[in-house]
């Protein structure tokens, strides 16, 4: 009888995993019925015509192929249209993001006079940048109407990017001129880069940080210049943050409420109520910036290197 | 030649025995601080000046928008538009409904999430790293993906057929104020709550495991573990998360127009601003309100619904930031 009971007796790895499991119940229960469950239902009525029957308190789907995507893709007027422009603007956003959230926290890292106030004002694009406000903010067309009064007042030749863009495009279609064109682009994009890069600074400063100082002094001794240094110390200690940080960037300029796209989504769903439709384009969206994001990993993630390994 | 002496030396003379670098170096540092210094203004103007456009805005009257020498500084100062403002969006009556929803919300979000990211950093069991896969999995599908779904789902809510065997019709959460929103919240499936599970199981790995040994040897249950020594020690972390849920549930509009339509929040009344003004307009004046009116009267908005976020992040800017610095976040 006694030995038995022993038999059945949890061991402690027993004991913890049932105790993990307690952990993350909230968390699993969650995921089934608010994740995984909607998201099939969703990937369902992307492919089928939803239809909300209020006498039963039910809705019901009918199973029409590829209508939704069919429509999305060749009948709707703008989807087209603002798909493309919304996956090209993700670049112009993202890279410019991790290049300037790098140059910030690498400044922010050093010691001066009023870093507390300027780390302050880095960090208030967190605030300032979010949600609701972002999408008032490009509508406002006070402002627009403004620059595109100020635009036309002075042309190309009187602002200092202007001057720069006449002397350095030149009129035949090139490889330098697509660059310079992006490159303008991105200059033109700047406030919005710096309101979005909020988060990504943090996460870089974290980085550099646990970079032991020690290193840089070894090096220093060693006769490196400081330019060295960056190149050989910090640069590869933080390049692992890099795809945390195009991961994180790349996520949240698609739940942006200023993403034509979203905006989209949304308004065939809360406004026109044509829930397959506008499933169906989520799905796209989804897919397409998912497709992109994994090469980008690939890319990157071989790259990277690795300090503990 | 000691240390004393070179340090009696003038700076000339130290300049000259280096041959020329002491200077050269000297020059180059005060170069680039002061390029430092101008870069950095820069940037800092950057990010404040729509806040300080929309604040000398929101003190002008109307005809200082159409005044060409009014560029930033009022002529007409008036505090004007912030009562009509305050009246439009019922503000005190709206923030404070705003400030108790993010309360209690942030509260059970940061719980859930507490107790998941401690489970995740902790403790052995099958299927962890599926289940962690899944949180990789919240942290990235956007909420728009499963947004009709979801929608209809809260609008018919039902657990396995009770609500509907027992009263003959599911619940409709949607327009049953914070109850859709609260379950979520309490699974773990909030507004980028896969963040939050993802910083706090970075947190809670960094703990020395000796702890939970040690503990443990001395007969502490795993619960009592987790709430009387890892709980305390982690308050910094959690504060920063409940922080973080608490400004972004604030400005959200996607979970708020889904779930809480019709319970005025800040958020949903600031998206309607201009069709409250075009209707008060239209009582009073039966002309429409002129855009220029209009725009201003929404800067007036964003700035007061900011306001009380902008000062809590003056009183928590260390909460905000330090402990989310202190993780280490690796991937």
């Amino acid at each position: 009888m006694k030995k038995e009971k022993e038999k059945y007796r949890l061991t402690l790895a027993d004991k913890n995993a049932i105790t993990g499991y307690f952990f993350i119940l909230p968390f699993i229960i969650g995921f089934i019925s608010f994740m995984f469950f909607p998201m099939v239902q969703s990937i369902m009525m992307a492919f089928s015509e939803v239809k909300i029957d209020l006498d039963n308190h039910r809705f019901s789907m009918t199973f029409n192929y590829l209508a939704n995507f069919k429509r999305a893709f060749l009948e709707d007027r703008d989807f087209n249209r603002i798909f493309i422009e919304e996956m090209g603007r993700m670049f112009v956003i993202v890279i410019p993001v991790i290049i300037f959230s790098f140059f910030v926290a690498l400044i922010l890292n050093q010691k001066f006079r009023g870093r507390g106030i300027a780390r302050a004002l880095f960090f208030l694009p967190i605030i300032l940048s979010s949600g609701i406000m972002v999408g008032l903010e490009t509508s406002n067309s006070l402002l627009s109407g403004m620059s595109t009064l100020i635009q036309e007042s002075n042309d190309l030749r009187s602002s200092v990017t202007g001057v720069l863009q006449n002397i350095l495009m030149t009129d035949e279609e090139s490889a330098v001129n697509d660059f310079m064109t992006y490159i303008f682009l991105m200059v033109d994009q700047v406030y919005t880069i710096a309101m979005s890069s909020g988060i990504q600074i943090v996460i870089f400063l974290s980085g550099l940080q646990t970079i032991s100082p020690s290193m840089f002094e070894a090096a220093y001794i060693e006769g490196a210049t400081k330019w060295e240094s960056f190149w050989k110390i910090t640069f590869p200690m933080v390049s692992s943050l890099i795809l945390v940080n195009v991961v994180y960037s790349v996520v949240d300029y698609c739940v942006r409420t200023d993403n034509a796209v979203m905006v989209k989504i949304r308004d065939s769903l809360m406004q026109s109520m044509e829930y397959g439709f506008s499933m169906s384009m989520a799905w796209i969206y989804f897919v397409a910036v998912m497709a992109l994001l994994g090469i980008a990993s690939l890319i990157i993630s071989k790259r990277v290197y690795y300090y503990d390994e | 030649m000691t240390n004393d002496q070179a340090t009696k030396m003038g700076f000339w003379e130290r300049n000259r025995l280096s041959g020329g670098y002491l200077l050269r170096s000297r020059i180059g540092n005060v170069l680039f601080k002061i390029c430092r210094a101008i870069l950095l203004f820069g940037l800092c103007f950057l990010i404040l000046q729509p806040l300080l456009n929309k604040l000398s805005i929101s003190l002008m009257e109307e005809r200082d928008l159409y005044d060409s020498t009014v560029i930033s500084i009022p002529r007409h100062l008036t505090l004007n538009n912030y009562s009509v403002v305050n009246e439009l969006m019922s503000y005190w009556q709206s923030t404070l409904r705003t400030f108790l929803m993010c309360t209690v919300i942030s509260l059970f979000q940061v719980a859930s999430c507490t107790l998941a990211g401690y489970g995740f950093a902790r403790f052995k069991f099958p299927f962890k790293s599926f289940w962690f896969f899944c949180v990789m999995l919240v942290i990235v599908v956007p909420p728009q993906t499963i947004l009709a779904p979801l929608y209809l789902n809260f609008r018919f809510f039902d657990i396995l057929g009770i609500f509907r065997l027992t009263t003959g019709a599911p619940l409709n959460l949607i327009e049953h104020g914070l109850a859709g929103i609260l379950i979520l919240s309490i699974t773990g499936m909030g507004l980028k709550s896969g963040l939050y599970i993802f910083m706090l199981r970075q947190y809670f790995r960094g703990v020395p495991p000796e702890l939970d040994e040690a503990a443990l040897v001395d007969g502490c249950g795993r619960l009592r573990t987790f709430v009387s020594i890892m709980l305390p020690d982690a308050m910094p972390m959690i504060t920063s998360c409940f922080l973080f849920s608490f400004v972004w549930m604030w400005t959200d509009s996607l979970y708020t127009s889904l779930f809480l339509r019709g319970y005025n929040v800040l958020s949903s009344v600031l998206g309607s601003l201009a069709e409250r003004l075009m209707e008060y307009y239209m009582r009073i004046y039966t002309t429409a309100a002129p855009i220029g009116y209009t725009q201003m009267i929404i800067a007036t908005g964003m700035l007061i619904s900011l306001l009380p976020l902008i000062l809590l992040y003056l009183f928590a800017q260390r909460a905000f930031v330090e402990s989310l610095s202190q993780t280490g976040i690796k991937m």
